[in-house]
């Protein structure tokens, strides 16, 4: 039994990775046939940095990526001591409600931002709504419930009484929030925001309903390439964005593991004070 | 000590679920004043310094300071300051940081900021830890750094909620004693949180004993050890045998069909009363010279004294005596006048004071219970 376990967890795990290593290895292949691999270059990531036109939709989707997380990452922190303040069968029903949007399949929320867009852009008699400012609000919305899931845990941690004890050494309740409160919950922020950032720069499905030709991410327009050839530079760059996303994953799992590192010391901590 | 500075009226508390936690406070407190709320666990005294603390608006009553009508004010504009239970210290800060955090938000100078906090420190005796992570000090640190933290803005009242109850026995009397001089050298009002009898006595000006949302008795340490209003009183602050009497006329009361003279007055003729003996107000005397007499049924030694009980034809007393007898010797006991307290009749008569179910543990039951609950 214990091998067996052990077979399919090797096995689940190249099933998994394979993809990702055989794109690596055709990023430094020098042919241009998949099938076969003709010698090492690093020609295809020269070339991809010669692509002016790839480079700019990289930035912009880096942009979008950047603007989402920090909109997203405020405005889910306040939602989410908002909800926290709530009293528990309002809570819970207002958290329930949070986590349908991710749970919800990506072309159904694309097509019915889509379809918002639309309908305002008529209402407001706007011909082209769909762009930029379209694209932003999208990603800002599917980025909402990553930041309220990763700062609600942090918060229901925290000692209520570090609050009050604020408040009784004369901070108002805003003052409370930065000086302590945003202190208490900054794992929870930062993890929230990196899984906001990584969400929104590989998202293709719900950026390819809401955005026009007026504004392309990378993932919209590589879908255009699956009709042709893809050229070989695009491994580069998909090999360079899967390493982007790898080193954010790890550090993201780094803080997690540091702040229940330090919440098992306080525990223990207390523990020997009781 | 004669000002009065803050004034509970006619204050109830009720939950959305109709449960009433505060019921009709009526109290005030002196300048430079060392009040106790004493009581067992969800008896409201928590409830009551939340409410002066600003963190709680009553159901309906009202809070005056100074003879101003608070309850309106944010606790950051009462001049206030809470030692809170789990001390409520902020981990991203050190313990210099902790303690200047009031001072930092008043906006005084740094120089003076770092006046005062150096000041602070001597008096909690933690110099030298300047720059140490609060996580890392111990519970008794802990606690000086909260007080710090709190005394340091020099406030007309502090709060202290069960502000030692996670300290060892050892550490919780020289706190008590530190608290005590604190107190007698700033000269700010405390009013404190507690459910341990010994520290109400030991520490306070005066005592708020409550139950059930409501204030028991007010009065001096004295006041409620040696006049128990009741027998939920007498019962709390220390051990007492609490037994069914009837008071035939001033300072003639009869109990065991026995009539015994006291120093009591102004009862009905002939009110049914409780009456309360100390356990260590008792003699004990050989059997035919007692007023009572009685089998002795258990005998545990507590250091300065043996607790005793002594079944009298049924009802069981606990006797604190220095001397020893041994299980079912028959002995007397004699009372007199002042050892007898008399009480009106209340609620509690009958709950209390009745020694039949007594177990060597008895105390550190208690102690267990209290400790596992928590307020509210």
């Amino acid at each position: 039994m214990k091998h067996f376990n052990r077979t399919v967890t090797v096995l689940v795990f190249i099933f998994l990775y394979i993809p990702m290593i055989v794109l690596g290895v055709a990023s430094f292949n020098s042919g241009t046939d998949i099938a076969s691999f003709k010698g090492f270059t690093l020609g295809q990531y020269v070339n991809l940095f010669r692509d002016r036109s790839l480079l700019a939709l990289l930035g912009n989707s880096l942009i979008i990526a950047v603007l989402s997380t920090l909109i997203a990452t405020v405005m889910g922190t306040m939602a989410a001591v908002g909800i926290h303040n709530m009293n528990g069968r309002l809570r819970r029903a207002v958290m329930a409600l949070t986590d349908i949007p991710m749970t919800n399949p990506d072309i159904v929320t694309g097509v019915a931002l889509a379809l918002l867009f639309a309908f305002t852009g008529t209402m407001l008699r706007i011909n082209s709504i769909l762009g930029f400012w379209t694209l932003l609000i999208a990603h800002i919305t599917f980025n909402l419930p990553y930041v309220i899931l990763n700062v609600m845990p942090k918060l229901k941690q925290m000692d209520r009484d570090l609050v009050e004890a604020a408040l009784d050494l004369g901070c108002t309740p805003f003052q409370a929030f930065y000086k302590v409160v945003i202190h208490e919950i900054m794992p929870g922020i930062l993890a929230g925001a990196l899984m906001a950032f990584t969400m929104s720069l590989d998202d293709f499905v719900i950026s390819y309903f809401v955005t026009g030709s007026s504004f392309i991410t990378l993932p919209v327009e590589i879908y255009n390439y699956t009709k042709k050839p893809i050229p070989p530079k695009i491994y580069a760059l998909f090999t360079l964005m899967f390493l982007v996303i790898l080193v954010l994953m790890i550090a993201m799992n780094l803080l997690q593991l540091r702040s229940s590192k330090n919440a098992r010391h306080e525990r223990v901590q207390r523990r020997a004070r009781a | 000590m004669s000002e009065e500075l803050i004034r509970l009226s006619d204050l109830t508390v009720t939950f959305e679920d109709g449960e009433t936690i505060l019921d009709h406070i009526n109290l005030y407190i002196r300048n430079k004043e060392f009040l106790t709320l004493l009581g067992p666990s969800g008896c409201g005294k928590t409830t009551t310094l939340r409410i002066i603390g600003g963190f709680l608006t009553p159901t309906s009553g009202d809070v005056f300071f100074n003879g101003k009508r608070i309850n309106d004010v944010p606790p950051y504009e009462r001049t206030i300051n809470t030692v809170f239970q789990k001390y409520a210290l902020f981990p991203h800060l050190d313990v210099y940081d902790n303690i200047a955090f009031g001072l930092r938000l008043a906006k005084l100078s740094e120089d003076e900021v770092d006046e005062r906090v150096t000041q602070m420190l001597e008096i909690v005796s933690l110099k030298g830890f300047e720059n140490r992570n609060v996580s890392s000090l111990s519970g008794g640190q802990q606690q000086r750094v909260a007080i710090a933290r709190a005394l340091v803005n020099r406030p007309q009242v502090l709060l202290l909620d069960e502000p030692l109850g996670a300290l060892d026995l050892r550490l919780r009397k020289d706190m008590q004693n530190e608290l005590k001089s604190i107190q007698q050298q700033t000269g700010i009002t405390f009013v404190y949180v507690t459910h341990d009898q010994e520290e109400a006595l030991s520490m306070s000006d005066i005592v708020v004993v409550m139950d059930k949302g409501k204030i028991q008795q007010i009065g001096t340490p004295q006041d409620i050890y040696n006049e128990p209003k009741n027998a939920f009183v007498a019962d709390f602050i220390g051990e007492s045998n609490i037994l069914d009497g009837v008071m035939l006329e001033d300072c003639l009361v009869k109990f065991f069909g026995r009539k015994f003279v006291c120093v009591d007055k102004g009862f009905e003729k002939d009110e049914p009363v409780d009456v309360v003996i100390r356990p260590e107000d008792v003699d004990i005397v050989p059997a035919e010279e007692g007023h009572l007499s009685g089998t002795v049924t258990s005998v545990t030694f507590k250091g300065v004294h043996y607790d005793t009980i002594v079944d009298f034809k049924g009802f069981k007393w606990l006797i604190q005596t220095t001397d020893f007898y041994p299980v079912g010797s028959f002995i007397g006991i004699r009372l007199n006048p002042e050892d007898i307290h008399i009480m009106h009749k209340s609620e509690y008569s009958g709950l209390y004071g009745d020694y039949s179910s007594y177990s060597a543990e008895y105390d550190e039951i208690a102690d267990a219970a209290e400790d596992g609950e928590d307020e509210e």
